[in-house]
């Protein structure tokens, strides 16, 4: 009894169109966001991330317009992020129906755009990505960086520290991907994950390197998770979300 | 025509709303307005809210939302979403303390730091999916189970006395309310324009709703 931890199937999309993570080599179309959106909704996802990976100005004009669609079909929160940089790119998401934004990149290069993000709209929008890669060798005391462009540039910056700052600066949840883990199907990477979110007092997702349902289990049991996020299990097929639900529950974590 | 007035004071993602009345009453005309005289002519009131309590107070003041509530939550049915369900109380610990509308007597206050259950340390904000427990039965949750979830997300909550106003309860840490209500007025903590099927439910109850307990 009492609050269900969180299943959010995160949708990539590029040009208007869901496609497969981008670490992947051979970059699979995987359908309409809007129609994708609402399949999981119907499943009973209990939050939608919709990354934005488009790269050119023009295109994210398409973007604005998926996300209005998708807020006018799908009633669960919706979370935008991928090139929110500015207070204006914000309140456009929000206006088009977005319940949340993640402030990512913008973030290690300006923390006090959270700040600023946070007063404007309120904590309960704003949601910061971290990408953390573990930079300790093995007997080493664990240590994991931030890092951007997709996990190429590291930035000196200690993830739990960076999360803890993000926190006071207003963050009202942490969206954590270990780009050591992303797209490798072998699971969460646990330690940083724990680490995290025993360091924070603010809710925090899991992502990256989900293969399997026991590793959405671990990310919540070891990895202390609020919530769980996975992209291909469940855009080709492999799981759905009910599936998901009925295997958490029969291991005693509390499901919608 | 039923029209459903949803008073935009800037704060907050009022496209939600809208969108979700209009999925589950296709003879309703909802207006997102800051114009008290549409509010005014208006045969239901939505009072939204997001944010801090302290901003959302502000704006509600320098734009007479307070004077405008004070008149439509008197004679029609009216219905508090989040923040704005949290600005009808006495007052909240927020911000160093706020005065809130008052139209009920409930305390708005902070989960606490640290806020744990059977010594486990709870996350602030209250964020996700939690079970509402009817502690009346209410024309709005009709058609909705007991104990279904919501959706919500705050870090503030009213606490839940007196009870005679209290409709729903949910549990994170300790009670806290998750709905009030009193003759025409009724209040949400969640969303039920996030809360899929039964917060549509909720949202199509009240827009068929006479206002009559």
């Amino acid at each position: 009894m009492g609050l269900a931890k969180r299943i959010i199937p995160c949708l990539d999309v590029d040009k208007g169109r869901v496609v497969k993570g981008v670490q992947f080599v051979d970059i699979r179309d995987a359908g309409d966001p809007v129609e994708v959106a609402k399949r999981y909704d119907e499943q009973g996802a209990d939050e939608i991330t919709f990354l934005d990976i488009t790269a050119s100005h023009e295109d994210r004009e398409t973007t604005v317009h998926t996300v209005e669609k998708m807020a006018s079909e799908v009633f669960i929160p919706l979370t935008v992020g991928g090139g929110i940089r500015k207070v204006e790119d914000i309140r456009t998401m929000l206006n088009a129906g977005a319940d949340k934004v993640s402030i990512n990149t913008a973030a290690v290069f300006n923390p006090d755009f959270v700040r600023q993000a946070a007063d404007r709209f309120g904590s309960q929008c704003i949601v910061v990505a971290i990408d953390a890669k573990r930079v300790s060798l093995e007997g080493e005391v664990p240590r994991w960086e931030i890092f951007t462009h997709g996990g190429r540039k590291p930035t000196g910056l200690d993830a739990v520290e960076w999360a803890v700052k993000m926190m006071k600066y207003g963050a009202g949840e942490i969206l954590l991907t270990s780009m050591d883990r992303d797209g490798m199907k072998n699971g969460f990477d646990l330690g940083v994950t724990r680490a995290i979110s025993d360091a924070v007092s603010i809710p925090v997702i899991a992502s990256g390197g989900v293969g399997n349902l026991q590793h959405l289990v671990d990310g919540i049991k070891e990895g202390r998770a609020d919530a769980v996020l996975a992209a291909s299990i469940f855009h080709f097929g492999q799981h759905t979300i009910p599936e998901v639900k009925l295997f958490m529950e029969k291991q005693g974590i509390e499901v919608r | 025509m039923n029209t459903v007035a949803v008073i935009d004071y800037g704060m907050g993602n009022l496209h939600s709303v809208s969108k979700a009345i209009e999925h589950v009453a296709e003879n309703a005309r909802v207006i997102v307005t800051s114009d008290p005289e549409l509010v005014r002519q208006a045969d239901r009131v939505i009072l939204p809210g997001v944010g801090a309590i302290r901003d959302c107070m502000a704006e509600i003041r320098k734009q007479g939302v307070d004077k405008l509530v004070a008149e439509v939550s008197t004679d029609r049915p009216f219905l508090g979403i989040c923040v704005g369900m949290q600005a009808l109380m006495q007052n909240s610990e927020e911000n160093g303390g706020v005065d809130c509308l008052g139209l009920f007597s409930e305390k708005v206050r902070f989960f606490g730091d640290p806020l744990l259950e059977n010594g486990i340390k709870l996350k602030v904000p209250h964020m996700g999916w939690n079970q509402v427990k009817h502690e009346k039965s209410h024309p709005l949750w009709a058609g909705i189970e007991d104990e279904s979830r919501f959706y919500f997300v705050h870090s503030f909550y009213v606490e839940p006395k007196p009870a005679a106003e209290i409709m729903g309860t949910a549990l994170y840490g300790k009670r806290i309310a998750a709905a009030v209500g009193r003759d025409n007025i009724f209040a949400v903590q969640f969303h039920p324009e996030k809360s899929q099927h039964v917060g549509l439910q909720l949202l199509k109850n009240f827009v068929s709703w006479n206002g009559r307990v």
